[in-house]
């Protein structure tokens, strides 16, 4: 079951990376979407996975008689989930409004903080 | 449900019974303080007027604490606190030593002369949308992040140093301000998630999240890829906040942007948090990486140095010329962690605070220019000694301490620096430095020279000094300059706290001691 999981993360990767090299903000956006899911299932997976065994100690014992599943990495995934969900949503309307502004979300045509036209420095008084 | 024996038994393996020592409530104020004041400027915030002075007297009380925190640390040793009195590994703890605590003191009082110099700076309308609150919880983050000792935690703090950054960087939102917000947003929000991906792959191999557990459990591994790969990982994420070249572009291009205050609070803080993140990794979890991670640390650290100081020079924009000093300091830095001795780790401590002092005051130094001038090409600048000498002294000063002339605090970390890597033979890194120091040198002096020295040319519109005179504009920028000639001067408190900062990450067995002492003190209670 890991392999199989950690093969799907690693398509996620791949298909984030590649999302996010390209030129427009609205493909990186969608990159960054799909490598925050990655990065869940990651952590999922890394915390070992159980199959469906309930939770439930028995009266007169303290700890559950079988092995029951990590909820460690749930409580990570579900801090990272509500985490970069909201700043997705941060960057997903800051990108929307450099596109308001700037009038394109080609990152070739960003250059306000950067104008490729600088005059040299002087090299004297 | 009745609690018989065993349960307690088993309660007291797992918590602490009784509150922690009032004392070691100094660990959380760095964080509470700034919550609470962010949150009084929230509540009051149809009352604009009052949200400097709240947020003023909010970094005076953390600058406070944080005094304590380090005298604290200074002669008691590591300070543990359990959150929740959950007993370290199992629950989150913050652990301070000497590096924490007196990052935390710095990134506080950059804080509080960055809120003074914000509040002579912003008009009245501007403050609406939380500026203070802002830089309150951007603050809150960066101690967080500088006292936990917690991995996961430790990315909670960077998200919400982030997000609060995030909040300050669009702030007033002109056109090439949201140019320069989208690259700085999407390349840090990467950085932290692959810092993420270390992190769950790192409680993969160990199954603990707590630094000191982990710098326990780490030797048990065995050396191959795995570690080496998380172990890159977390390089990776952390250079990227570092702005280490090649993943430095993001911060030239971003932090001249947002309003001047911004950029050199950005300036002073952020890049040193990724910087500390290294400390902490390097020291706990992987004390010994292979050996090419090394070879690679070192290679960044003398590009980062030498490309960081070559795009300052390139630059005619004053402002960027900043942002590639920013980057070449933090190559500096980088060089005293992939050296790795104790004294190139003092080295980069001392090195990290004078940074973080002389850039946000260069930053300051670069607005006042800007708002007397109304012009910020080296092309077009020029005549400001003439009119504004005290301002010209101020950023002489600056610039001899950023090029790391003597009596300033630039001397001190390159010297240490350099002994340290004619130490273990890195003449490359030697020379790296000396390099450095004269490109800087000459970065400096141009722009020096041309913004203040040279006369005013013909048809160049009037200085106003009026700014000049404004207390709250020029205290904190003389307060920072005070602080880098008191440095240069009087270095042996510093020298003192980084020698015992650095033994701490070189050994960091008392760190972890710390840690595991809070439970066998209990286990010792309970019997």
């Amino acid at each position: 079951m890991e392999v199989a999981l950690a093969i799907l993360v690693g398509c996620f990767f791949a298909l984030s990376i590649y999302l996010i090299l390209s030129l427009h903000t609205i493909r990186i956006l969608l990159g960054i979407a799909i490598l925050t899911n990655a990065v869940n299932m990651s952590i999922f997976t890394a915390g070992r996975l159980t199959r469906e065994v309930p939770p439930i100690v028995p009266d007169g014992s303290y700890v559950p008689l079988e092995a029951t599943a990590n909820p460690l990495p749930q409580a990570l995934i579900l801090t990272a989930i509500v985490i970069s969900f909201s700043l997705f949503a941060f960057v997903l309307v800051l990108v929307y409004r450099a596109y308001q502004e700037l009038g394109t979300d080609a990152t070739t045509e960003m250059v306000e903080a950067e104008p490729p036209h600088e005059p040299a420095t002087p090299r004297g008084y | 449900m009745a609690t018989g024996p065993a349960d307690k038994a088993l309660v007291a393996q797992s918590m602490l019974n009784e509150a922690p020592a009032l004392s070691d409530w100094l660990v959380v104020t760095p964080v509470i303080i700034p919550f609470v004041f962010a949150a009084i400027i929230v509540m009051q915030r149809q009352r604009v007027d009052r949200h400097g002075p709240i947020a003023i007297a909010g970094f005076v009380l953390l600058v406070l604490c944080n005094i304590g925190l380090v005298n604290a640390v200074r002669s008691d040793g590591v300070i543990v606190m359990a959150m929740s009195n959950w007993i370290p590994p199992f629950g989150i703890s913050f652990t301070v030593d000497i590096v924490s605590a007196l990052f935390a003191l710095v990134a506080s009082v950059i804080g509080l002369l960055t809120a003074i110099f914000a509040d002579g700076d912003l008009d009245m309308r501007s403050r609406r949308y939380g500026f203070f609150a802002f830089l309150l919880l951007l603050v809150a983050g960066v101690s967080g992040a500088f006292l936990t000792g917690d991995v996961f935690n430790l990315y909670v703090w960077f998200e919400v140093l982030l997000i609060a950054s995030f909040g300050l960087i669009v702030y007033g939102g002109g056109r090439e301000q949201l140019d320069g917000a989208v690259r700085y947003a999407i390349l840090n929000l990467l950085a932290t998630t692959f810092f993420l991906i270390a992190t769950g792959l790192l409680y993969g191999m160990t199954g603990t999240l707590n630094f000191a557990d982990i710098a326990r459990k780490v030797p048990e591994l065995t050396a191959g890829a795995p570690t080496a790969a998380v172990a890159s990982l977390f390089i990776l994420a952390f250079a990227m906040k570092a702005a280490a070249f090649p993943l430095n572009f993001w911060l030239p291009a971003s932090y001249h942007t947002p309003p001047a205050v911004v950029g050199a609070l950005f300036a002073g803080l952020l890049t040193k948090v990724g910087v500390y993140a290294l400390f902490r990794i390097t020291s706990l979890v992987f004390p010994t990486p292979p050996a090419i991670i090394d070879t690679v640390v070192m290679a960044v650290a003398v590009a980062t140095m030498v490309i960081g100081v070559l795009g300052a020079l390139a630059q005619n924009d004053i402002r960027r010329v900043m942002g590639f000093l920013v980057v070449s300091g933090i190559g500096s830095m980088l060089l005293g962690i992939a050296l790795g001795t104790t004294e190139a780790l003092m080295g980069a401590i001392i090195y990290a605070v004078h940074s973080m002092i002389v850039m946000t005051a260069l930053y300051l130094a670069v607005d006042l220019i800007q708002k007397a001038t109304a012009r910020f090409r080296l092309t077009e600048l020029g005549g400001l000694y003439a009119v504004a000498p005290l301002l010209s002294t101020l950023f002489l000063v600056l610039a001899f301490a950023v090029s790391g002339l003597p009596p300033f605090s630039g001397l001190w970390p390159k010297i240490v620096l350099l002994r340290a890597s004619l130490a273990v033979d890195a003449h490359w890194a030697a020379f790296a430095i000396l390099l450095t120091g004269i490109l800087t040198s000459i970065t400096m002096g141009r722009v020096w020279a041309l913004t203040f020295w040279r006369p005013r040319s013909e048809g160049a519109p009037e200085i106003d000094t009026a700014m000049l005179q404004d207390r709250r504009l020029m205290a904190p920028l003389i307060a920072l300059v005070a602080l880098t000639v008191g440095i240069g001067l009087f270095p042996a408190p510093l020298f003192e706290l980084a020698g015992l900062g650095a033994a701490g990450l070189t050994d960091p067995s008392e760190y972890i001691r710390a840690v595991f002492d809070l439970a066998a003190h209990v286990g010792v209670a309970e019997q």
